[in-house]
């Protein structure tokens, strides 16, 4: 270090002096700017000295990921090049940073010793990336994503191919992993959270954009943890998750997210919480000490964001030159630099009590909005596909200008809503064209719908089945809903089938069957494509969609546990007190005394309340707490009994009689049957509980008759029941038909179970079923073709792979343990001490 | 399980990231009521004593959809940030103010112990 050498160039550059000296720590993008704005107030004030880490001129950080991508060159993206500082005789010292900030002498040093002596220090040292503290993050080949140099780091280790894996699904990750597969690496986002940019978007925009990138050849994984960047020979060979995949990687990019870079302003003793603290002047404790941008905290917030630095720097000038104005705070918006994906958001879109959201899926184009409403005024924005409004949006957001005249119109965007006439939605469909288009999948125009409804298709369904306009991808719903309106005028509509529920338009039978014929495979995927009207529905669609998806993609579908009902959550029963319930499976009603000592030891072991007999021939075990419900399945998974399904809109209970073996009376062996059709059905998932029985004889003592699905056993074979029900309508079950043999009366349970599985809405047990069916449609959907029942049979086997699995196993051996777990327990103090 | 005891004015009840979005955990206080922290869709936190007003059901068991839960026992819809049932029903549940501070969870001290009884 030479010190009489930098104390020299000082003095040579020392004078002639303008006035008082300014000294801006940090050559970024909010420093820059402040001097900018500063000089555009009064040119004259402050002789400047602008310190920069990086050792180059200004430029535009925020576009780096262009750089990475190939889109920008680093001479594209500076913002002011050398000559606005010789311009301006701003003297720029690069690549010697500021190491130390003596506030009593009021000068700053510099690594290599310099000293530079300040009236007024501006801090603007923006931000460190986050490195998240795991294992192997210092070895060779992880990187992180925040100046020049890292871009070029990435850019000669891309030249070499292989894989990269950037930790972090937020902007800079996605931006990091955009650039990188664009320079041919094979690309994988790992994100601790299960929705990308969950920050900015809501899941809805989150699962677009993850199919989107998935579609362009990366691989991400939600939800995923990082344990460990494994290395091999000092630099990085992969990255192992939490629950133990390991991903290859040749490089690792740390993208995590960003913190203050608070170090130089806390070691000068500076009031500094997450941000240095500032006042709306950007004045710090220290009155002749400023700071502006990202390394700040106003008003309680840290900005990562560009637009509020710009306003932080005007007001940090009009103070600097005597005109205090005083920042209030920033309302952000948020663009994806990812070429061709359109993504927007800003505000708050997370709702609220009056909060309303307006939502448009337009699943054809790829387009999602949601416009946040409160009060009339817009509080929030996420616009995924089509971005085009997003300024405007944004523009009203900042204003709050009351929306209340074009609310109407507001999501269709600015050249919609402020279109006068168009503002009425049934007048804007009366003024079109008879040849205007109105169903763009299947071709059908408005002329074509009128003479449709003319011709007697007066509800939407009899529309969709004439003309089939709105019977493919549905958003144009609404517009044939108007039609019919204006078309009979509104109150002669025939509402037709019930929707599943306010979400959405379509029946539970549309849903299903758009979700086979358009290969719909995950919730988000269902709410987009059938243009769901809320964001993420509610306590009954969920539920259902879950069952349509696990039911049409057995193997495939990925079990959503936050859309089933609890008793499924938490394989056992909810009882009134909160406490839960437990079934153990006996299969056919029959158990042993290692059974029954098993329950008897789980009884008193967790001090259940009761043991109750079931009316399906199972024991009932009450009053469990729902943090000694792993324990409880352990033991009696210990002593080989597995989970009844007594909780599930699945199979509960196959009731039998004692048949041949004992009864003088018995025919068959119906406890054998019974037995073996338990085995092949258990653990299925149906869209309500099902109850099975199996009676030996015609004196029918296992009930057969007011079962789901019964057998009752007959000289001459087996007699199949079916649509029992002993509920609140109780309904004697209709004969379906006559069998010979063991065999073929499973064949038909399962592809009875298969059908009703298949064809029956959510909740509908197979009472009503059969009953809105009619036993005629059900002898004709089973028998007519003789290879059916082998064929529907053949898939409820498939899908039993899958699902019989005892639940119970699981989460007695730890699986999702966080369920049965309190966060935590307070104990105040004064009671502990009491 | 970790223990909190009552210093400060927030009580720091551990990282956000130990709800999932779209779930709820549990907190269990000695001496007052059990609390409920929900962790919105949208990554919204919000805390409730944990007792539908209706019936006194466990809210953290129901499903959660949009900033509403839906109770397991009888299905009232609960708002999560006012604690009001919603749509026909009346009633309403204790709301804890919360906040997320530094990716960690933190209730309001006072609204969720319980005033130490006179002696």
């Amino acid at each position: 270090m030479n010190v009489t050498v930098a104390q020299d160039r000082i003095e040579a550059t020392g004078a002639p002096s303008r006035g008082r000296k300014l000294v801006v720590i940090g050559n970024g993008m909010a420093g820059c700017r402040a001097v900018e704005e500063i000089l555009a107030r009064d040119g004259t004030r402050f002789d400047v000295t602008i310190f920069g880490a990086e050792p180059r001129v200004n430029y535009n950080r925020i576009m780096l990921s262009p750089v990475l991508a190939g889109e920008k060159t680093f001479e594209e993206i500076v913002i002011n090049g050398q000559d606005w500082y010789d311009d301006n005789e701003i003297q720029l010292i690069s690549g010697d940073p500021v190491v130390g900030i003596d506030r009593a002498q009021k000068h700053v040093v510099t690594r290599s010793g310099r000293i530079e002596n300040y009236d007024t220090l501006l801090i603007a040292t923006g931000s460190d990336p986050f490195i998240i503290p795991v294992p192997g993050k210092d070895l060779d080949g992880v990187f992180t994503f925040r100046d020049l140099d890292d871009v070029d780091k990435m850019l000669a280790a891309a030249e070499m191919g292989g894989s990269a894996v950037v930790i972090g699904g937020g902007l800079l990750g996605l931006e990091a992993a955009h650039g990188l597969s664009l320079r041919g690496m094979d690309v994988t986002v790992i994100h601790l959270m299960p929705t990308l940019m969950e920050r900015q978007l809501d899941e809805a925009a989150g699962y677009l954009l993850k199919a989107e990138l998935e579609s362009r050849g990366q691989t991400i994984l939600t939800s995923a943890n990082t344990k460990e960047i494994v290395g091999k020979d000092g630099k990085v060979s992969a990255v192992l998750l939490e629950d133990g995949t390991e991903v290859p990687a040749d490089i690792v990019v740390m993208a995590a997210g960003i913190r203050p870079s608070t170090g130089l302003a806390k070691e000068a003793g500076l009031d500094v919480e997450r941000g240095i603290l500032v006042d709306d002047h950007m004045v710090t404790s220290d009155p002749d000490v400023l700071a502006v941008g990202e390394c700040v905290q106003h008003r309680g917030l840290c900005y990562g964001l560009v637009a509020p630095l710009w306003e932080m720097c005007r007001s940090l000038a009009d103070y600097a030159t005597d005109s205090p104005t005083g920042y209030g705070g920033s309302v952000t918006s948020t663009k994806l630099k990812v070429s061709g994906i359109d993504l927007f958001s800003a505000g708050d879109f997370s709702g609220g009590d009056d909060a309303e959201d307006i939502v448009l899926r337009d699943a054809s184009r790829g387009v999602y909005k949601r416009v946040v409403v409160k009060d009339n005024r817009i509080v929030g924005a996420v616009l995924y596909g089509d971005t085009a409004d997003g300024n405007w949006y944004f523009d009203l957001l900042r204003k709050q200008e009351d929306v209340s005249d074009i609310r109407e119109a507001l999501i269709f965007g600015q050249a919609f809503a402020s279109g006068g006439a168009a503002l009425d939605p049934s007048a804007a469909v009366a003024s079109l064209s008879e040849d205007a288009e109105i169903c763009g999948c299947n071709g059908v125009s408005k002329g074509q719908v009128v003479a449709c409804i003319d011709g007697g298709a007066h509800s939407l369904d009899a529309v969709r089945s004439t003309c089939k306009a709105s019977a493919s991808c549905g958003s144009c719903t609404g517009l044939v809903e108007s039609l019919l309106a204006l078309t009979l005028g509104a109150d002669a509509v025939d509402s037709g089938p019930k929707t599943m529920c306010k979400c959405t338009s379509f029946t539970h039978d549309d849903v299903r069957g758009l979700i086979v014929e358009k290969e719909l495979k995950v919730i988000p995927q269902v709410m987009q494509e059938l243009h769901w009207t809320t964001p993420d529905g509610c306590s009954s669609c969920r539920p259902a969609l879950n069952y349509y998806l696990l039911c049409a993609w057995p193997g495939e579908y990925v079990d959503d546990e936050k859309s089933r009902f609890v008793n499924e959550r938490l394989h056992a029963n909810i009882q009134k007190d909160g406490t839960y319930s437990v079934v153990p499976r006996m299969w056919g009603g029959v158990t042993s005394p290692k059974e029954l000592r098993a329950i008897a030891d789980v009884v008193e072991k967790y001090e259940a309340r009761m043991v109750k007999v079931t009316g399906g021939q199972r024991l009932d075990i009450f009053g469990i707490r729902k943090e000694d419900l792993p324990h409880v399945w352990g033991d009696l998974n210990a002593a080989g009994m597995v989970s009844g399904h007594a909780y599930g809109k699945a199979l509960r209970t196959v009731k039998t009689c004692v048949g041949s073996e004992w009864c003088r009376f018995g025919t068959q062996d119906s406890t054998g049957l019974g037995i073996q059709i338990e085995k092949m059905t258990w653990g299925s998932y149906m869209p309500h509980k099902f109850k099975i029985a199996v009676s030996g004889c015609p004196r029918n003592c296992a009930e057969a008759t007011i079962k789901d699905f019964g057998v009752v056993c007959v000289d001459s074979g087996y007699e199949l029941h079916v649509g029992g029900n002993g509920g609140i309508h109780v309904r004697a079950t209709d004969l379906l038909c006559k069998v010979e043999t063991e065999k073929e009366a499973m064949d038909v349970c399962a592809g009875f179970i298969q059908l009703y599985r298949e064809d029956a809405r959510y909740l509908e047990r197979t009472a009503p079923w059969v009953e809105r069916k009619g036993l005629d449609w059900l002898k004709a959907a089973l028998f007519e073709d003789p290879q059916t029942v082998k064929t529907l049979a053949a898939r409820f086997r498939y899908s039993q792979k899958f699902w019989q699995d005892d639940p119970w196993e699981k989460r007695a051996g730890g699986h999702n343990e966080k369920l049965h777990q309190h966060l935590a327990e307070v104990r105040p103090l004064a009671l502990e001490k009491a | 399980m970790p223990k909190i005891n009552d210093v400060g004015t927030w009580l720091d009840i551990g990282p956000a990231t130990q709800i999932d979005p779209g779930t709820a955990r549990t907190i269990p206080v000695q001496g007052g009521d059990e609390i409920a922290v929900f962790h919105t869709m949208r990554g919204e936190f919000y805390a409730l004593v944990n007792k539908c007003p209706h019936k006194q059901g466990p809210l953290s068991e129901g499903i959660i959809h949009g900033d509403s839960v839906s109770c397991p026992l009888h299905n009232w819809r609960i708002s999560l940030r006012s604690g009001e049932a919603q749509g026909d029903d009346v009633g309403c549940t204790p709301t804890i103010p919360m906040k997320v501070d530094g990716g960690r969870l933190f209730l309001l001290r006072e609204a969720v112990i319980p005033a130490p009884k006179a002696a």
